[in-house]
């Protein structure tokens, strides 16, 4: 259904790519071994199918793509930093900086109305906040609009939205200020097959605008059909 | 700094969503603060008031006492004189040369409970109190006639009399004595300006009015034929064999040490000359436990309210756990996500604190005539002191301690949160 593929320069070498993991393994206090994943390497404003059912440490794997987790073994290069290695406040900063998340569900910082939700990583980041433009909140505001949000949507409390709504407004939030990664984990679980893939191709389309690379997760392998690449995480060992 | 700011929005978005769960511990924080800063500022304007019951006094003379006894009955009006002094001793005190004035008091006798003070017009000429104010009169005059008498103003106020009314006194004190100097009634002659002292409680009348209403008492009780009738009276003279207590002022002040010195050792009679402002203090040391007890009170109900504030940011930690690992993931510092639950407690320690100063403002705008009429209390607004800035200040930061608690936490629970915060 989509190609994207042509776009995107085919090279592995360092800065060109997104992601490079290697020999990953983590082990969560009170397990006896460790979870291994499979290496990753994805070019930038590539997107990347990460499958897995449930229990094959998909969650954990985005935990250290993100920086929230350090790994026991094996290292993460984001943009070509090798960010696994830095010490917590350096990768928060790198987070705030480069990547967008949206989770499965309940995205939203619930006391603050869609278009301040969207805000909300230039106002974690100056660079993100440069990339956006100086009027933050129209920017954030024409993002909704792209994703189908009115004006009116936008001013209200997120807490009134429907989950479909919420989450197109958590991936305004990690689209906005151009962020190189985005990483989703099962953003479309709780939607209809329809909105699932109007939400999706939405999201996919964005991010090549803006030459983001998205890390989808997610059980559905209905969904693998829109990416180019793919990784099945076959389980802990 | 964009850290700080966007800490201080999404705190105060935070508070604003949860305003029902919070307004209540924003109450109960808002009441304790208000009692405090209400009983350190009491405090402070009772002492005040209570240090300027008398100003401009140099000694009080009176038999050989306590220093707090003779403080007690000559300006409080509490108690009983030991022993009084002769008329020749006050005699001598009025033409001592480094002696200013005298003003004579002759207690024993009321008037429905309240105090009856014979003394003269030196009262009104030379008595002193608050910041070197002297006695005015809200109507009519000092007396002219022998049976005037001038009414404290609390005492005109609670009898409703006025210029023109006649009373009759009670031989000695109490409000139900039987022996009543009912065949001598006095007519008000002045009503006294509300002085915030025991003034106000006071009925004054003449030394030798004093005298009059007891010719015939020599026994303690009226004895039928020798009492006089009011015109008898006005014909004669009198000579009061003593008084109880003399208020002295000296014409140099650095005199008063050695004045007091001479005082306690006259040979004449056994006499106390005291310092009115340090017996007054040494009273106000006893009192002031009773103050003390009182503010640390009103700070464990601050303490208590507090604890009240930290278990309820406790809860709402679990609600915002979601929350918190959605500004995790966006690139906050855990640092940023304590500082939350810190701004969050401070916000509400300074919006109680702001709340309490409007609360007792109000209060006290509303209860100061109240207290002026059943306590003799002036109490009027100004500006805080130190000590209150002090009260005001600590309540913020205590709650910026106790807001460790769930800060800490927090910091611990996000270093550790993986993605999504629930793995």
């Amino acid at each position: 259904m989509t190609e994207k593929t042509a776009a995107t320069p085919a090279g592995s070498a360092g800065t060109d790519n997104a992601i490079h993991t290697r020999a990953l393994a983590y082990r969560w206090p009170g397990m006896d071994t460790a979870m291994v994943f499979p290496d990753i390497q994805l070019a930038r404003g590539e997107h990347l199918f990460l499958h897995g059912p449930s229990g094959t440490g998909k969650s954990t794997l985005l935990g250290l793509l993100s920086g929230l987790l350090v790994p026991e073994r094996g290292t993460v290069q984001l943009l070509g930093e090798t960010v696994s290695d830095w010490p917590n406040g350096a990768r928060d900063r790198f987070r705030a900086d480069h990547l967008g998340i949206i989770f499965q569900q309940f995205n939203l910082v619930p006391y603050l109305t869609a278009s301040g939700n969207a805000e909300l990583p230039c106002r974690l980041s100056s660079s993100r906040h440069k990339r956006a433009g100086p009027g933050v909140s129209t920017v954030a505001r024409s993002l909704l609009a792209q994703l189908g949000l009115d004006e009116e949507t936008a001013h209200r409390k997120v807490t009134g939205l429907s989950i479909g709504q919420q989450q197109r407004v958590a991936a305004a939030r990690a689209l906005i200020g151009a962020p190189e990664i985005i990483l989703a984990d099962e953003p479309t679980s709780a939607l209809d097959t329809d909105n699932r893939d109007r939400f999706l191709e939405l999201l996919l389309t964005m991010a090549a605008e803006q030459g983001t690379s998205v890390v989808f997760v997610s059980h559905d392998q209905a969904l693998a059909r829109h990416f180019h690449d793919h990784i099945a995480l076959e389980g802990r060992s | 700094m964009n850290a700080l700011r966007l800490a201080l929005s999404l705190t105060a978005a935070s508070l604003w969503h949860r305003r029902r769960v919070l307004a209540l511990v924003c109450l109960t924080l808002t009441l304790s603060v208000t009692l405090l800063l209400g009983i350190q500022y009491l405090r402070t304007e009772v002492r005040q008031s209570f240090n300027n019951t008398i100003t401009g006094t140099d000694l009080i003379v009176g038999a050989r006492s306590g220093q707090l006894n003779l403080l007690l009955y000559t300006v409080f009006h509490l108690g009983d004189a030991t022993n009084n002094i002769r008329w020749s001793t006050y005699q001598q005190l009025r033409t001592d040369e480094r002696i200013d004035w005298v003003i004579p008091l002759s207690l024993g006798d009321s008037y429905r409970g309240h105090r009856v003070i014979g003394t003269n017009t030196q009262f009104f000429e030379r008595f002193g109190y608050g910041d070197e104010q002297s006695l005015a009169l809200a109507s009519g005059d000092w007396f002219s006639d022998l049976f005037d008498v001038v009414l404290g103003a609390n005492v005109a106020r609670q009898m409703t009399h006025r210029v023109g009314d006649r009373i009759t006194l009670s031989h000695g004190g109490g409000s139900t004595s039987f022996s009543r100097h009912d065949d001598l009634p006095f007519r008000v002659s002045g009503v006294l300006e509300a002085t915030g002292t025991p003034v106000d409680q006071a009925v004054f009348i003449g030394l030798d009015a004093m005298e009059a209403i007891h010719v015939g008492w020599e026994s303690g009780v009226a004895i039928p034929g020798r009492t006089l009738s009011g015109d008898e009276a006005r014909e004669r003279s009198y000579q009061p064999d003593s008084i109880t207590a003399a208020l002295l002022g000296l014409k140099r002040p650095i005199l008063t040490f050695q004045v007091q010195r001479e005082l306690n050792q006259y040979t004449g009679e056994p006499l106390s000359a005291i310092l009115p402002g340090v017996a007054l203090s040494r009273l106000w040391q006893v009192m002031g436990q009773f103050e003390k007890a009182l503010l640390a009170i009103g700070g464990f109900v601050v303490v208590t309210s507090l604890v009240g504030l930290v278990s309820v940011l406790l809860t709402l930690q679990a609600q915002r756990r979601r929350e918190m690992a959605i500004l995790r993931a966006t690139g906050a510092s855990p640092a940023l996500i304590a500082s939350l639950y810190s701004l969050e407690s401070l916000g509400l320690a300074l919006l109680s604190c702001l709340l309490a100063v409007v609360l007792g403002a109000l209060g006290i705008t509303a209860l100061s005539p109240w207290l002026l009429e059943h306590y003799g209390l002036q109490l009027g607004l100004r500006a805080l002191n130190t000590d209150e800035w002090a009260v005001l200040g600590s309540v913020p930061l205590a709650a910026l301690l106790v807001s460790l608690a769930p800060a800490i936490s927090s910091w611990l629970t996000s270093r550790r949160q993986g993605f999504g915060g629930f793995e």
